[in-house]
């Protein structure tokens, strides 16, 4: 695949000044390649008229930019605190045992990598598991190893929150780019949890 | 000048109270320096007074209080103003700015390295210095510490110990804001953080090593330093550089007679803090070329064979006593040497043939000098008042770089206006948002007419201006006409002061013309001899045709590179026939067949002073002392003395007082003979007019001996424009052949904003020294081919 | 009568509640044009009226931030929202934009309106895929629908991980095409912002608050809240409780209230810790089940309202652990700009791990507590000072806890039994 320059030219066209760009552009090479090449950079300090150092300085700042390819399904465990204690440690260390990759780690084929992930702002759903930043709640273990079983076998279970099928990180990552895919009407509107004061509420109480 | 502009506006001052002293400071001054005022120093990394604050390293915290409301938590002191009724108290009075700053002093320190007794920087590091005067005694961070593959490699001229790091962002902010070349970033987050390039780009920034000047550890080091000495073992020279004419004050580093480093000295007027790469790193062509040890005569069967000092001198007198003579001295001379070679070819040899230009020159430019040069007074603080500033021939990046960080301040600071003359587009004029007036090579004069200058604008017009017919013409107008100010910037160190001197077939020193009966009784009386010769001069293209043709017999050469001459081959062949007396510090071209060769001192061997491009003397000392080898002024005479007509400048600073005795001519000047533009030649096909100038980083003699310096030259590059690269069927990085009758040169080709006439070579870089392979100068014609 | 108030998530309930038509069939973008209708000055002023004070931490009062402007200064002015959401235990904005973004949609124009701005950006975090695309497609119908595009225009800007981002300055440099660290203040945003232009940073809630204040007028939601503090607003309860969740209630609220509708802590358990806004406010305990939820009441009991974000931790859990693993999310998240920070959180984790897996000593309390002191006012941002919230109050209610992973030679507690999987066993 190679980068489209019209296409990166209208991302440009969303600011009015082309450096804000920058982040959506890095999403969009993520998005063609699944990851932050050197081509990658050096098309956008190319096009945004930068140094490639300025474009490696902001490439390097956000954790979600990766510098090296990760898996078509890109699996985030939450281990920050409330995720941990509820089970996210066990998620991981389980995950990591059972695809044989450590933190960071991309399996054999290619599927699946593997990260341990900060704060979702799913903490009503904890354990949370994230992948291509899809919503996957009140993980356990077994389903958490179902998760990366599906994904490998190349039919990963749906979000929870999200959209019917499961989309690849390339094409997540398009999506961040600000690219629309169409599927903002698939998945359900809530789930349980943020419902509850609003049912409880309804219930007089 | 501008005092009476500057004093009319009145600058409100403040009064604080630091440590219970009273301190009244202008409006806008940071605690941090008004604190020093009163000498006390509060400790501090990222804070650095030409650099926009910051706060990040936290360490010149204090404790703040205004109109008797005191900040809740202390505050960093290089980032706030000073304000009516403030009341700061540093850690010499506040228990808890001092906790705060010793806080701040251990984490700095946790993740350090303690290999202060292996690092450059031991013994003048501001984290050492500042962790005994600000921290903790003892050390209590016993757990694991940051470290890093050590060093990076940024350039081939600069390294990077990331583990070193304090992360004060000096180096980033200083390439950013006061370069423009932010080539090296902060990369990474957090505890990972660290200072970097992208990969594939490696920090080649005509002013890098300022980085490592001001960084506060030993994280930048120089290639060429690193490793190489203690601080406490090294002796050091206050200098200026002898690299262009910017002018930087310097200081230079020595130990056991070697020099080791120059640093860029601190001169608020001219250079700030600041200095190019060259001048930095610049100076092992003193040791690296084979020095002259011994002068050199030619004996009678041809060969040149080494002589004692006596038998030389008396060779060289002989050899020009009553001889039809000329002198040419090359721009690099010290004011103090081009007034020796002034005095002596009017006294000793008689004659105004003397010319200090060795490079394309015109009669143009030598009227424009007398008339407007000589005496001039446009300085850097001009550019700071500038409406708009001009440049006309001249690269200020590649030619006078300190000019260039000057202009950028200006553009930076205040959004100064700036245009371009010029015949391509440049990075420095990217980095300025440069109105880039396209002209084709040689049509520079009518371009120059239309500019829209006022009488607080600047034209800074380069020495390549001799190459455009008229160009220098068209400046004295446009000057008249709008009261803009011109400032004449050469690239070379010794130009000016060589004006000065009277190095000029027409002028005396002072800016006296030649021509003034009067100004010639006026120098004649000074130096004690009846009259002067009153003939005007030849120039240097006059004087190596009238060697040719034998109109000339001997000639008294002093720095000067045959290729920095046009037509070099040629002016040496003119002086196989005459008599050569080469003063020189290493052999050349011309030391190879002169008659006598003598040996000089290098500028770092002697004492002396160069004229920047405002006029302004830039004196240096002696760096190494015991070399034994003598300035030319010494050497000029001792050979006056063996023919007879003594010129009474023993020393340099015989010289020095007797020149500044002289003054400025205040007399009639010469007046600038108007010289029409002549057109461009007409192209077609393939064919292209030829511009080019010198890189700041080249294959200059002066840069000899420093290949971590090399390794950050600028791309060899031929420029055309995408209309011809369609044309002849090429893309950015083929390669490309620029040739005429003479020779070729065939370099990768920059498709890039240049007239469509015009093809762009650089003068003097690694395969492409145009003056050599082409023989050819600015709007000549030459072909342009995908190779 | 409840003690909700279901405002912004009224119709979170309805399953195409995200849609345009659902927003419009509730009776969404009224509240626009009433406002495009009204001076700007006015709609200021009424927001003021209203009390609404912001939701993303730190309780500025909204109506005031946007008096801030300049006004007839013939600039560009920018809107900006905050929508990084990212402190640890908050998961408030995220369920509101999958479940309504038009609320916020509707929020901009009426903000852009009062400031006098044509254009607003949301700075979306970047690990919320189905957030972005429902916020986009927001927009894009907004625009079709002829909300935006008629003066007032909306940039989805979406961010690429970095807590940082939530700093409000440090997300304008992020919006700006830099790293995300903080910028030197002043100038303030309000003078000099997005693009060195005036500029008003405001959370989602914040904003999405607005069209009801429009549509109901400020008494009404005057009606709602304390003194100081009116309103109705999103608490998340989290972590140990039976039933998880958002509860929309008036400020002022109590962790007992909310526990009670939520069915309790964890059955079989107790409360042991909880955070009342975030990790970066400080802990409490069951001590505190009663102190008012609001900006003041939680402020005078030593802590802060921050996100209202609820983390409920019982007695299974090792506190010890628990701040360990917010201090390395502290060090991963430091954007490395300031000194006490950036090498503070790093030596804070090394003591911590030593302390959780007993080999730390009971100086390391001290050196703890010292260092906290250190970096605590003194780093360049709130992050650094968030990062010492939790050990400083974990040390405050927990130390002998601390002391018995010393004296134990290991953590004492089984961290299986705090796990999800653990408590539905039990």
């Amino acid at each position: 695949m190679t980068l489209d320059r019209e296409l990166m030219q209208t991302i440009i066209a969303r600011y009015p000044r082309s450096r804000s760009a920058i982040m959506p552009l890095l999403h969009y090479v993520q998005s063609v390649s699944g990851y932050v090449t050197n081509e990658g950079i050096e098309t956008i300090s190319e096009i945004l008229a930068i140094e490639t150092a300025e474009v490696s300085a902001v490439a390097t700042f956000y954790t979600q930019y990766k510098r090296k390819p990760v898996g078509e399904y890109h699996v985030g465990v939450c281990t920050n605190t409330l995720c941990a204690v509820m089970g996210g440690d066990a998620i991981f260390s389980a995950l990591k045992d059972h695809l044989g990759i450590e933190n960071d780690g991309v399996t054999a084929d290619g599927k699946v990598s593997l990260e341990h992930i900060e704060c979702n702002a799913a903490c009503d759903y904890a354990p949370v598991v994230m992948a291509n930043w899809e919503f996957y709640d009140n993980q356990s273990v077994e389903s958490a190893k179902s998760l990366v079983d599906g994904a490998r076998a190349g039919n990963p279970p749906a979000p929870t929150r999200g959209p019917n099928k499961l989309v690849t990180y390339k094409e997540a990552s398009a999506v961040l780019a600000g690219l629309d895919d169409g599927l903002a009407r698939e998945g359900v509107q809530a789930g349980a949890p943020t419902l509850l004061g609003l049912k409880l509420s309804k219930e007089g109480k | 000048m501008t005092t009476t502009q500057e004093s009319a506006v009145a600058v409100e001052m403040i009064t604080v109270v630091i440590d219970g002293f009273e301190v009244t400071v202008p409006k806008g001054t940071l605690i941090i320096r008004a604190a020093e005022k009163l000498g006390i120093q509060i400790p501090r990394f990222c804070d650095h007074p030409l650099l926009d604050p910051v706060g990040a390293c936290r360490q010149c915290l204090v404790d703040v209080e205004i109109n008797g409301r005191a900040f809740p938590k202390p505050q960093a002191s290089c980032t706030i103003p000073v304000e009516p009724n403030m009341i700061v108290k540093t850690q010499l009075t506040s228990p808890v700015a001092d906790k705060a700053q010793k806080g701040v002093m251990e984490l700095l320190l946790g993740n350090h390295p303690l290999d202060c007794p292996v690092c450059d920087k031991g013994g003048e590091c501001p984290l050492q210095n500042q962790a005994m005067s600000n921290g903790r005694p003892d050390a209590r961070l016993d757990g694991y510490k940051r470290t890093f593959e050590k060093p990076i490699n940024i350039s081939s001229s600069v390294l990077l110990d990331r583990e070193r790091c304090v992360l004060c962002a000096r180096c980033t902010r200083f390439s950013e804001q006061i370069a423009s070349d932010p080539f090296i970033t902060l990369n990474e987050r957090g505890a990972l953080q660290q200072v970097g390039i992208y990969e594939n780009d490696p920090f080649k920034s005509y002013f890098s090593g300022n980085t490592v000047q001001i960084c506060p550890v030993g994280a930048l080091t120089g290639a060429s330093y690193r490793f190489r000495a203690r601080p406490f073992d090294l002796v050091s020279t206050p200098s200026a550089c002898e690299h262009c004419a910017s002018g930087c004050d310097m200081r230079t580093d020595v130990r056991r007679g070697k020099t080791l480093r120059r640093l860029a000295g601190d001169d608020p007027s001219v250079n700030e803090e600041w200095n190019c790469d060259k001048g930095r790193w610049a100076f092992k062509y003193v040791t690296a070329v084979d020095r002259l040890t011994h002068p050199l005569v030619r004996n009678s069967s041809g060969e040149l064979v080494q002589a004692s000092w006596p038998e030389a001198l008396a060779a060289a007198a002989a050899g020009l006593k009553g001889k039809r003579a000329a002198v040419l001295t090359g721009g690099r001379v010290t004011t103090e040497d081009a007034y020796g070679y002034s005095k002596f070819a009017r006294i000793a040899l008689s004659t105004n043939d003397i010319d200090y230009r060795a490079r394309v020159t015109s009669d143009e430019e030598r009227d424009f000098l007398a008339a407007h040069v000589a005496g001039s007074s446009t300085t850097y603080r001009d550019i700071d008042l500038a409406d708009h500033v001009a440049l006309v021939a001249f690269e200020p990046e590649e030619e006078s770089p300190i000019v260039f960080l000057r202009l950028n301040k200006n553009f930076k600071k205040r959004g100064l206006k700036v245009s371009a003359v010029a015949t391509k587009s440049s990075i420095a004029m990217d980095k300025l948002k440069a109105d880039f007036i396209k002209v084709a090579p040689g049509a520079e004069p009518t371009a120059v007419a239309s500019l829209a200058l006022t009488a607080k604008s600047i034209i800074l017009v380069g020495e390549r201006a001799s190459e455009s017919a008229g160009l220098f013409s068209a400046v004295a107008v446009l000057s008249a006409k709008t009261g803009a100010k011109i400032a004449y910037i050469p690239r070379r160190a010794g130009e000016r002061g060589a004006l000065e001197a009277g190095a000029l077939g027409t002028v005396l020193p002072g800016g006296r013309p030649v021509a003034d009966a009067a100004a010639r009784v006026d120098i004649a009386a000074a130096w004690g001899v009846g009259s002067l010769p009153s003939t005007p001069g030849r120039t240097s293209v006059q004087i190596i045709d009238a060697l040719a043709s034998k109109e000339l017999d001997a000639v008294v050469v002093g720095g000067v590179d045959a290729h920095d001459l046009p037509a070099g081959s040629k002016a040496l062949d003119a002086m196989k026939s005459a008599f050569v007396v080469s003063l020189e510090i290493a052999p050349s071209a011309i030391t190879a067949l002169a008659d006598v060769v003598l040996p000089v001192a290098a500028i770092t061997e002697k004492s002396g002073s160069f004229l920047n491009w405002e006029g302004r003397a830039r004196a240096f000392d002696e760096a190494v002392a015991d070399s034994h080898n003598r300035s030319d002024v010494r050497i000029l005479s001792m050979i006056a003395d063996a023919m007879g007509e003594s010129i009474m400048l023993g020393t340099v600073s015989a010289a020095a007082r007797e020149f500044n005795q002289l003054g400025k001519w205040d007399g009639a000047r010469v007046q600038l003979a108007p010289v029409s533009p002549v057109a461009p030649k007409s192209v077609a096909g393939n064919q292209a007019l030829l511009t080019s100038w010198r890189r700041l980083l080249d294959m200059g003699t002066l840069q000899k001996g420093e290949d971590n310096l090399a390794g950050t030259r600028r791309q060899t590059v031929a420029v055309i424009s995408p209309k011809r690269a369609d044309a002849i069927g090429i893309k950015t990085g083929q390669q490309v052949r620029v040739s005429n009758a003479h020779g070729s040169i065939t370099i990768p080709v920059l498709v890039e904003d240049i007239h469509e006439d015009a093809v762009w070579i650089p003068r003097n870089s690694f395969a492409s020294q145009s003056l050599v392979a082409l023989d050819a100068v600015h709007g000549d014609v030459v072909t342009v081919v995908k190779a | 009568m409840s003690k909700l108030t279901p405002v912004l998530s009224a119709h979170w309930d309805q399953a195409d509640s995200f849609t345009i038509e659902a927003y419009t069939r509730n009776g969404g973008y009224t509240a626009s044009k009433k406002a495009l209708a009204m001076d700007p000055d006015a709609v200021i002023q009424l927001v003021k009226d209203s009390g609404l004070r912001g939701r993303g931490g730190a309780g500025f009062p909204t109506g005031m931030k946007w008096g801030f402007i300049p006004q007839g200064d013939n600039k560009d002015h920018y809107l900006v929202v905050n929508a990084d959401e990212s402190e640890p235990g908050t998961c408030k904005d995220m369920p509101l934009l999958l479940a309504n973004p038009h609320v916020l949609v509707e929020g901009c124009i009426i903000a852009c309106h009062a400031i006098r701005a044509e254009r607003a950006f949301i700075y979306i975090r970047g690990e919320v895929t189905h957030v972005v695309r429902r916020m986009n497609a927001a927009i894009a119908d907004a625009y079709k629908a002829g909300h935006l595009g008629n003066g007032i225009d909306i940039t989805l800007h979406i961010g690429a991980g970095a807590y940082i981002c939530g700093e409000e300055t440090a997300l304008l440099d992020s919006l700006e095409g830099f790293r995300g660290q903080p910028r030197l203040r002043p100038p303030f945003p309000a003078i000099a912002g997005l693009y060195a232009r005036p500029t008003v940073v405001n959370n989602v809630e914040s904003i999405s608050s607005v069209p009801a204040i429009i549509n109901n007028g400020a008494e009404w939601y005057q009606s709602m809240g304390t003194e100081k503090s009116k309103g109705a607003t999103l608490y998340s309860l989290s972590g140990h409780v039976n039933n998880p969740g958002q509860f929309e209630a008036p400020l002022g609220i109590t962790l007992r209230e909310i526990l009670e509708l939520a069915g309790g802590v964890r059955t079989g358990h107790t409360l042991k810790f909880w955070t009342p806004g975030g990790s970066s406010t400080p802990l409490f305990t069951d001590a505190h089940l009663d102190i008012p939820l609001d900006y003041e009441g939680v402020a005078a009991a030593g802590s802060m309202l921050g996100t209202k974000a609820l983390q409920i931790f019982d007695e299974t859990t090792c506190v010890v652990r628990a701040v360990l693993r917010w201090t390395e999310f502290y060090k991963h998240e430091s954007c490395g700009k300031c000194t006490p920070c950036r090498e503070g959180t790093w030596w804070l984790v090394q003591i911590l791990r030593d302390l959780e897996n007993g080999t730390g000593s009971e100086a390391d309390l001290e050196k703890l507590l010292d260092l906290c002191d250190n970096i605590m006012g003194r780093s360049f941002c709130a992050l650094g000072d968030g990062a010492t919230s939790p050990i400083t109050s974990s040390i405050k209610y927990f130390r002998d806890e601390y002391i018995a992973h010393v004296t134990n030679g290991a953590c004492p507690f089984d961290p299986v039994k705090s796990t999800l999987f653990a408590g539905a066993v039990n």
